[in-house]
């Protein structure tokens, strides 16, 4: 038996897989941000806080509704999407044509205000939500022990972001997204209307949130803050990734959470830093990111 | 991103050598000093230092930003470290409370140096992310060396010493007159440097890089220039800070404190001279009044944001330049 | 001239329409603590809550005590909350802080109280710095510290057959000092410590963690954490099968809120240290539920009914002292021994250490449960002279030969 570097390979495949999955979180989140960067040229601050309340709305559904995670893992992005598409129109729309600070610094302030009123709702230290029945448990997979809503987690994950790839790359759609992407003025041109693809890009964007936020909700602590520290990460990931770039957010994220999940196990005290340290680098040798092109 | 501050800043509107605009700046200076004596009188002198070392941090950030054109999302690293060095030499070396703070700032200088070197290697929102990355590991840094930041704890109980080893600072009154000259004295470089040829250059690389390159200015060197002095004089602004409180704290590094300040530059008025010290006693003083809300801290907060993006996009001191129309 | 005789005057109407005192004393305490972050449900607004019902139960007013009680946000801040304490000793005329969760403001707020020589008593702060090499004589630490903590859990834990020990450790200087504190408990009674492992603060998952804990085969893994690390980690543990798997999660620092929040469900048969629990006894239950009509239907934490305890006591100490002069004050509260239906009889140590039992709870199972808060039972009962650092042990120099 061989180990490297005191750690047993059983245990480092445990840990890559785990660190997988993590990263599919960060897949998630940082593909809706790439979205609405690519088109409506915004760092959507929001993002966490859309998150949070993907989670909180699971939340309502079960407590107040009776509705269970299946039927939240659909109405929650539907929801949630539907109030980002309020906020497009009535306050990104304003600020459309000014710079990004401008768009970072409403967003900012909105994630104060979402947070700041769940806080007074519901308290900061968290609500309960358990994870669904059927997949509950886990598989002694010999190496590990991986909990089956792990399991789904990847799964869900990949699938989402995938079809929103082949929504984006493979579709007529998605050409048309491509197209205001790239000249604005010349697709509202041909007929195509672009401030309605602007509307549902910022709301499918959120509803990807929301949705990381739905199956985040059984693992950890459901509170108003939990999405405050991770959009700091996630922009890293979006960054490195090449921004506004799809299959940059999605190969960035996965693959940062498993670099993350390793220095998790060779030196944990540095887990949280190491994604700034990898995007200092990508910065100075790949200045548009890992995927994007250079502008 | 680096067009920014040429299409909001009012500085724009009106040529820079107009004799009016000099003489109101002069008169504003006045009136900034005038209200610096009367201020402990009036208001609590503890507030009014934590106002002015906060409006000097943004007074640095906005000479980076307004002037330079370069959006840094990771100033806290300077102002925080500097505020950790003034604060460790003056509880465990004994430092005076002056040289504790020249080492501060000059701790603050060199991270900048190194930092800046980086950084403006690249433009826009990568020079951004770069800077925010650095930051993040100096916040880290700070955590892993409870040696010598105190973890969490921070540097407490910092003493304020004697000023040249005479004058005792521990009254608030008596310290305070040495916060107001470091703030003035910022404040008048600032503005010198603004209106110098290295500032007009400084603004040209912003408005148009290219066109200065093709002048014959290297760019890099003016940004790096400026990138140092921000860094220098955020590191200041730190290092009076850590002597006021005497506490030097992991808060002081976080990447809240590098939004903290963008928000005060944008609220005061970006690109404005005088704007990031009316941002910075909105800010200031909205924190410190909100604090008995308890939880709508943060919904007052937001709204406050929400509605200067919306409404007031210039920033209060550019709203009112734009009505006299005279550059602030 | 005139304005000054009529207040003058009214002062004095004012004095003789109170006849049980001669001299009319008004006493200014401030809440000083967590009202929009982590720890803004175990403390907060209860806390305030926990201080008003203290005057009105000491029936103040009647006693020429006249009673005003602000509060304020200290955002777990020591810069924040260091500034407030300035402002309101300074310029607002606060006499006394009250609650202060998060050591690192407690401690900034102690040195200050000491600077100005008003009162402190902190009911939410776990350092147990604050009567060690932190002491002064204007702070007194009420509710529970690290040591308390480590000596609860540690200890019981160990004795009931937990002597191999793996820690998840928050990674700051709290976390450090609960770790080492617990370590020492445990080597102490003849347990082991197999390992350890940093966790970066804050932190959302920590399944990474949880594996190396159970691949670390230890009876107990210790929590060295506190509020959402505490809440994921215990989350993700039963996830992951292990207290399934026949290992126990011992918590570090939990509160009533951490195990409402999480659930029974996710919690069950986690064991933790607290000193004081609503569903205790008779006392304990009936100011409860005067406590949580006020509070929206939320129990107390032990935080909020130690502001409630130790605010009850200031005033009677000002009440003996008949003067609200800081140094009279603590001298009194030192002296008259503690006794109030949430803590039972006590005492205030020399070194400002308030002496109460602690209490091991295991979190009930969701069919043990009988509705929303019965979260709790006990195992052990700890006394005071155990759970506490001992005199001759403390690095305190007010104690100190």
């Amino acid at each position: 038996m061989f180990e490297l570097l005191g750690v047993p390979p059983q245990a480092l495949f445990g840990q890559v897989l785990l660190g997988l999955i993590n990263g599919s979180f960060y897949a998630i989140l940082s593909l809706g941000l790439a979205v609405i960067f690519g088109l409506l040229n915004i760092i959507n601050f929001t993002h966490g806080a859309q998150y949070m309340m993907g989670a909180f709305v699971a939340w309502m559904c079960l407590n107040y509704l009776g509705l269970n995670y299946w039927a939240a893992l659909l109405l929650a992005p539907i929801i949630v999407g539907a109030t980002g598409i309020a906020v497009e129109r009535l306050l990104l729309k304003r600020i459309a044509h000014l710079d990004h600070l401008y768009g970072l610094l409403l967003t900012f302030g909105l994630a104060l205000i979402i947070q700041g009123l769940f806080r007074n709702q519901y308290g900061s230290s968290g609500l309960p939500y358990a994870i669904p029945p059927q997949l509950a448990g886990g598989k002694n997979l010999g190496f590990m022990f991986l909990p089956n809503y792990r399991a789904w987690v990847i799964v869900a994950s990949l699938v989402v972001c995938l079809s929103t790839w082949f929504l984006i790359e493979k579709t007529r759609l998605g050409a048309y997204l491509r197209a205001a992407t790239e000249n604005p003025t010349l697709t509202q041109a041909f007929g195509i209307n672009v401030p309605l693809l602007v509307t549902l890009t910022y709301g499918f964007g959120v509803a990807l949130a929301a949705f990381a936020g739905v199956l985040a909700a059984p693992i950890y602590s459901v509170n108003p803050n939990m999405g405050g520290d991770l959009i700091i990460v996630v922009f890293a990931v979006v960054v490195i990734g090449g921004m506004g770039s799809i299959m940059g957010a999605i190969v960035t994220g996965f693959s940062l959470g498993l670099v993350e999940g390793l220095t998790k196990v060779f030196y944990p005290e540095g887990a949280a830093t190491v994604i700034f340290v990898i995007m200092v680098l990508v910065l100075l040798v790949k200045p548009a990111g890992l995927f994007g092109r250079p502008a | 991103m680096t067009d920014l501050a040429s299409t909001d800043a009012p500085a724009a509107i009106v040529t820079e050598t107009d004799d009016g605009a000099a003489r109101l700046h002069r008169n504003l200076f006045i009136a900034i000093a005038v209200a610096l004596v009367i201020a402990p009188f009036v208001a609590y002198p503890v507030f009014v230092m934590k106002v002015l070392c906060f409006a000097l941090f943004a007074l640095a950030f906005n000479l980076l930003l307004g002037y330079g054109g370069l959006l840094s999302f990771g100033h806290a690293a300077y102002f925080g470290m500097a505020s950790y060095v003034s604060a460790y030499t003056a509880k465990n070396w004994g430092l005076t409370p002056e040289l504790a703070i020249l080492l501060g700032t000059a701790v603050g200088a060199a991270l900048g140096l190194v930092f800046g070197a980086l950084a403006i290697r690249r433009q826009g929102i990568y020079f951004a992310m770069i800077t925010l990355a650095l930051a993040q590991m100096v916040f880290f840094f700070s955590l892993q060396t409870p040696g010598f930041t105190g973890g969490e704890d921070g540097i407490q109980a910092v003493p304020r010493g004697k000023l040249l080893g005479l004058i005792d600072l521990a009254d608030d009154r008596v310290l305070y007159w040495l916060v107001a000259a470091i703030f003035m004295g910022g404040l008048l470089l600032i503005y010198r440097v603004i209106h110098s040829p290295f500032g007009q250059v400084c603004k040209a690389i912003r408005d148009n890089e290219p066109r200065a390159i093709s002048l014959g200015y290297r760019a890099s060197q003016y940004k790096l220039m400026v990138f140092v002095l921000s860094a220098t004089l955020a590191g200041l602004a730190g290092a009076t800070k850590a002597i006021v409180f005497q506490l030097a704290s992991l808060t002081d590094v976080y990447w809240t404190m590098s939004g903290e300040v963008v928000l005060m530059t944008l609220v005061g008025g970006l690109g404005t001279v005088f704007g990031p010290i009316v941002g910075a006693i909105v800010i200031v003083a909205m924190q410190n009044y909100l604090a008995t809300l308890g939880a709508w801290v943060t919904v007052v907060q937001g709204v406050i944001f929400v509605l200067c993006v919306l409404l007031f996009r210039e920033g209060i001191v550019g709203v009112i330049s734009k009505a006299i129309r005279k550059p602030l | 001239m005139k304005l000054k005789m009529f207040l003058a005057a009214s002062a004095l109407a004012a004095v003789m329409a109170s006849p049980a005192l001669a001299q009319q004393i008004s006493v200014k305490a401030g809440v000083l603590n967590d009202r929009s972050g982590l720890y803004a449900d175990l403390s907060g607004e209860g806390s305030v809550i926990a201080a008003r019902m203290a005057v009105e139960d000491f029936k103040a007013a009647d006693k020429g005590i006249k009673v005003e009680i602000v509060s304020a946000d200290h955002q777990n801040k020591p810069d924040v909350g260091s500034t407030i304490a300035r402002q309101w000793y300074d310029q607002d005329g606060v006499d006394l802080i009250l609650d202060v969760p998060t050591s690192s403001v407690a401690l900034a707020v102690s040195q200050i109280t000491k600077e100005k020589n008003k009162v402190h008593i902190n009911s939410g702060a776990a350092t147990s710095d604050l009567t060690g090499k932190a002491c002064n004589a204007n702070t007194i630490h009420w509710t529970y510290d690290t040591y308390a903590l480590a000596q609860g859990t540690g200890g019981a834990m160990v004795k009931a057959g937990g002597d191999t020990w793996f820690f998840l450790t928050a990674d700051y200087a709290f976390g450090h000092a609960l770790e080492r504190d617990t370590a020492a408990v445990v080597t102490k009674a003849g347990g082991k410590v197999l390992g350890a492992v940093r966790t970066p603060f804050p932190g959302t998952d920590f399944s990474s963690f949880l594996l190396q804990a159970q691949a670390s085969k230890a009876k107990v893994i210790g929590l060295a954490n506190a509020g959402g690390d505490t809440i994921n980690s215990i989350k993700q543990a039963g996830e992951f099968g292990i207290v399934a798997g026949g290992q126990k999660l011992a918590g570090l620092l939990v509160f009533l809120t951490d195990v409402h929040s999480l659930g029974l469900q996710a919690a069950q048969g986690l064991v933790l240290t607290e000193s004081f629990y609503w569903d205790t006894n008779e006392g304990t239950r009936a100011w409860s539920d005067r406590f949580s009509k006020l509070n929206g239907g939320k129990r107390p934490t032990m935080v909020q009914a130690g502001v409630y305890s130790g605010m009850l006591h200031y005033l009677k100490a000002v009440e003996a002292a008949k003067s609200k002069d800081a140094a009279a004050v603590v001298a009194k509260m030192k002296e008259l021994p503690t006794d109030d239906p949430l803590f039972g009889k006590g005492s205030v140590r020399a070194d400002g250490r308030k002496m109460h039992d602690m209490y091991l709870f295991e979190v009930k199972k969701p069919s043990e449960s009988k509705g929303p808060w019965d979260y709790y039972k006990q195992v052990a009962v700890l006394p005071a002279d155990q759970a506490f650092r001992p005199l001759s042990e403390s690095e305190c120099p007010l104690v100190k030969k």
